[in-house]
């Protein structure tokens, strides 16, 4: 049994966590939370320059071409950061396309670019509120030009290209396209979002120029296969926070004194910190094993992935709304840092499918696994 | 990252799957058996062949296994048909460490490999009714008469009781000292005179439990284990291992037998697995099952390294139990009025999720309440502060108590 991250791994661990404890304190996340910057321009940099952006690119095009491993690795570390950066749209959504449906031309035209951080890629599905379905889109692409609007996007306003979905009558309906943002009849605006930390836009598109990634009418089978992926990615971010999140809590209560003691020592809060540290575990574990078919592609993949994800945002919200709790008035206010948490716990849980479609798949993996 | 043996284990696992083919008995070895003699003929035939307990030193009836070992046999014998030996848990669970810790080499060398064979089964006299989370609050006591003692008081909760040949347990020996002071330890042979044994019967109708009463039962000073006063230290020894082996308290009601009951009942017309509440909860528990199962194989990760598990795996029990009521609750609910129903005639899947239901609670309690549970999480994982006590430092004697 070897059910765990090997030495190497966790010596990038040590690296990550260490690098953004110097490069990525509360008062980064405050700064982009409260300003105007999108996102910390001077951070992404260091992350390009380390390589992160480069993790699962293979070496012909640029990358370092190491295994999903060091990427859950690094997403944990990022999560726990909160890091203020790009990272999610444009490694797990914007490379994962094209690695995953990209020709040679593509991916040699981007995967260069985005492996140096010098190209930011994202995903746009979601155009109104409610589950997204092929039935329910209206962008459309017509012989090589895209109409319609997506909103919101995560990253839409400072990518260079998005990944769109689009309604298709061929196949299941849907078709991808890779659209650049920086041409004509491609118009962007900010959306306000509850975590201010992550910049996101409304996309509109005139006649964009746009070219297919994959067949027409297999944009849903994609879209689904990515966002498996991209879900055990963003799962360990979540672990990442939720751990962030518990240790903020405990600091907090250890220091804390009511009733003539640490609040840490009254049951009340022990238990309460108890119970974060076992979704954080269960989560956890859970990880691991969303990793390991990952980096496997295992046929496990669809399962392993909705069960990281589900245990993930349960875990995360738990504590990030625990941890205020725990804080008490003190937690409720804007100088404390306890809403970061709060704020991106449920960012993370809504951004590529809530709880209830991901619980929803996972019956269905089990279902799709039993028809084999 | 993988799921595969290293090339010893491997090895190991091929061994213990051979012997296990060709020596789990056949039906036809256990016709006529009843449970215990079913478990009792297994443990030998294990024991002669040097497959018991095997962890254990090769002197008191081993064979110095790892670990990991341990960890490949307990899994392959599961696979393997063979009778359970749940009998011989808290003997070889708990007894024994215990004794290997504490006893003399004589004695570990007469009964510890004897717990090992299944030759005899011991329970473990620890709880009483004034002392169950607050274990130290126990009162039965032991009064030195020359060299032996003699013990008067109850023990309550007490597995396996009535068919045990010893039992391990904590006595007072000084109520004038603090709480944690004043204990002993001793281990003691369930036929001596003064030892009376009733069955508790539990909400569900069963009963697994005893009350054991003693009444001037006397005990040979050689009996004791660490020194007078000491008893506390010794009793964690047994603590440490008893969550390890009490485990998670399944009850035989997980996800696949809620999820196959979904399937066959109907709700609005349809399979109730087509609703969307039924989903959504189905999959919560599909994900705390495979968290428990993969947080087990991160410990079995570091076993297999040589190391020691973190204490990840102590949210088994706590996370275990709840789901287990949880679950059997909720496919009472998807039979509707049926749910209630535990006539044999009538009764969906032979009544397990009704007896599930009703044995539940007890696994919230057993073996540490859940409430402690998260306490132990509290303090020993998260280094979180202990309760305020506020018998601390007082004499036992002057401890208030209530009316229980």
């Amino acid at each position: 049994m070897n059910f765990e991250f090997s030495a190497e791994q966790n010596l990038l661990r040590e690296q990550a966590s260490g690098f953004l404890a110097d490069n990525c304190p509360p008062s980064a996340v405050r700064a982009i939370l409260e300003g105007d910057a999108p996102y910390d321009a001077g951070l992404w940099r260091q992350i390009a320059e380390l390589g992160w952006t480069a993790t699962t690119i293979p070496e012909k095009h640029g990358g370092i071409g190491l295994s999903y491993l060091e990427l859950c690795v690094i997403a944990e570390e990022l999560g726990r950061a909160i890091a203020p950066v790009p990272f999610s749209s444009s490694v797990y959504l914007g490379t994962e396309a094209l690695l995953l449906a990209g020709t040679e031309a593509q991916q040699e035209a981007w995967l260069p670019k985005l492996a140096t951080g010098e190209a930011i890629g994202t995903f746009a599905l979601g155009e109104k509120p409610g589950q997204a379905s092929p039935r329910s889109l209206e962008t459309t692409c017509s012989a090589g030009k895209l109409t319609g609007a997506k909103v919101p996007v995560a990253d839409g306003d400072v990518a260079d290209f998005a990944i769109v979905v689009a309604r298709s009558d061929a196949g299941d309906g849907a078709s991808l396209h890779l659209v650049p943002l920086n041409g004509a009849g491609v118009s962007r605006s900010p959306v306000q979002m509850l975590d201010p930390s992550r910049s996101h836009a409304k996309l509109s598109f005139d006649g964009a120029a746009a070219e297919p990634l994959g067949a027409d009418g297999a944009g849903w089978g994609l879209t689904r296969q990515l966002l498996n992926r991209a879900a055990v990615l963003f799962a360990w971010e979540q672990v990442g926070g939720a751990n962030a999140a518990l240790e903020q809590a405990k600091e907090y209560a250890m220091g804390r004194y009511a009733f003539g003691r640490p609040i840490a020592g009254h049951q009340a809060i022990k238990h309460k910190l108890a119970n974060i540290y076992v979704k954080n575990t269960l989560a956890r574990s859970n990880c691991y094993y969303g990793a390991w078919a990952l980096s496997t592609e295992a046929a496990e993949l669809p399962l392993a992935a909705a069960t990281a994800r589900v245990s993930a945002i349960d875990a995360y919200y738990f504590a990030s709304k625990e941890n205020i709790q725990t804080h008490g008035g003190m937690g409720f206010t804007w100088e404390f840092d306890c809403q970061f948490h709060y704020r991106r716990a449920k960012l993370l849980s809504v951004n590529i499918g809530s709880e209830g479609v991901w619980q929803d798949r996972l019956i269905a993996a089990i279902e799709q696994n039993e028809a084999a | 990252m993988d799921f595969n043996d290293s090339p010893t284990e491997a090895a190991f696992r091929e061994e213990a799957r051979a012997w296990l083919a060709a020596n789990v008995p056949s039906e036809a070895d256990l016709t006529g058996l009843d449970p215990m003699a079913r478990a009792k003929l297994w443990q030998k035939r294990k024991f002669d062949a040097g497959w018991a307990c095997i962890r254990w030193p090769k002197e008191y009836g081993g064979r110095g296994a790892t670990p990991m070992e341990q960890v490949i046999l307990t899994q392959e014998e599961g696979k393997s048909g063979a009778p359970d030996t749940g009998f011989f848990m808290i003997g070889q669970g708990m007894a024994a460490p215990t004794m290997m810790a504490w006893a003399n080499e004589d004695q570990k060398r007469h009964y510890v490999p004897r717990l090992a064979s299944g030759e005899d089964i011991w329970c473990q006299l620890f709880s009483e009714p004034a002392g169950g989370s607050d274990l130290a609050a126990l009162r039965t006591s032991a009064v030195k008469d020359g060299d032996e003692w003699v013990i008067n008081g109850q023990k309550i909760w007490t597995s396996g009781a009535h068919y045990s040949d010893y039992a391990i347990l904590v006595l007072r020996t000084d109520p004038n000292v603090a709480k944690h002071k004043g204990l002993t330890y001793f281990f003691v042979d369930m036929k001596s005179p003064g030892i009376e044994v009733k069955p508790i019967k539990q909400i569900s109708g069963d009963s697994n439990f005893n009350e054991v009463y003693f009444t001037d039962v006397r005990v040979s000073d050689a009996q004791r284990l660490g020194a007078v006063g000491q008893g506390w230290q010794v009793a964690i020894t047994t603590l440490m291992n008893e969550r390890a082996a009490i485990g998670g308290g399944g009850g035989g009601v997980g996800f696949r037998q809620v999820y196959e009951l979904a399937k066959r009942v109907d709700l609005d017309d349809r399979p109730a697995i087509e609703d969307k509440r039924v989903r959504g909860q189905l999959a919560t528990w599909y994900a705390q099952e495979s968290g428990l199962r993969y947080t087990g194989y991160r410990s079995m990760s570091a076993l297999s390294r040589g190391q020691t598990p973190g204490p990840e795996n102590s949210i088994g029990k706590y996370v275990g139990a709840s789901k287990t009521q949880d679950m059997a609750s909720f496919a009472m609910d998807l039979l509707e009025g049926s749910g209630a129903v535990v006539d044999p005639e009538f009764v969906e899947s032979a009544g397990i999720f009704q007896g599930a239901f009703m044995a539940a609670p007890g696994g919230r309690i057993a073996g540490g309440t859940d409430e402690i549970m998260l306490n132990i999480l509290a303090e020993r994982v998260l280094g979180m502060p202990q309760d305020v006590r506020v018998d601390k430092g007082v004499p036992f004697n002057q401890v208030p108590t209530g009316t229980g």
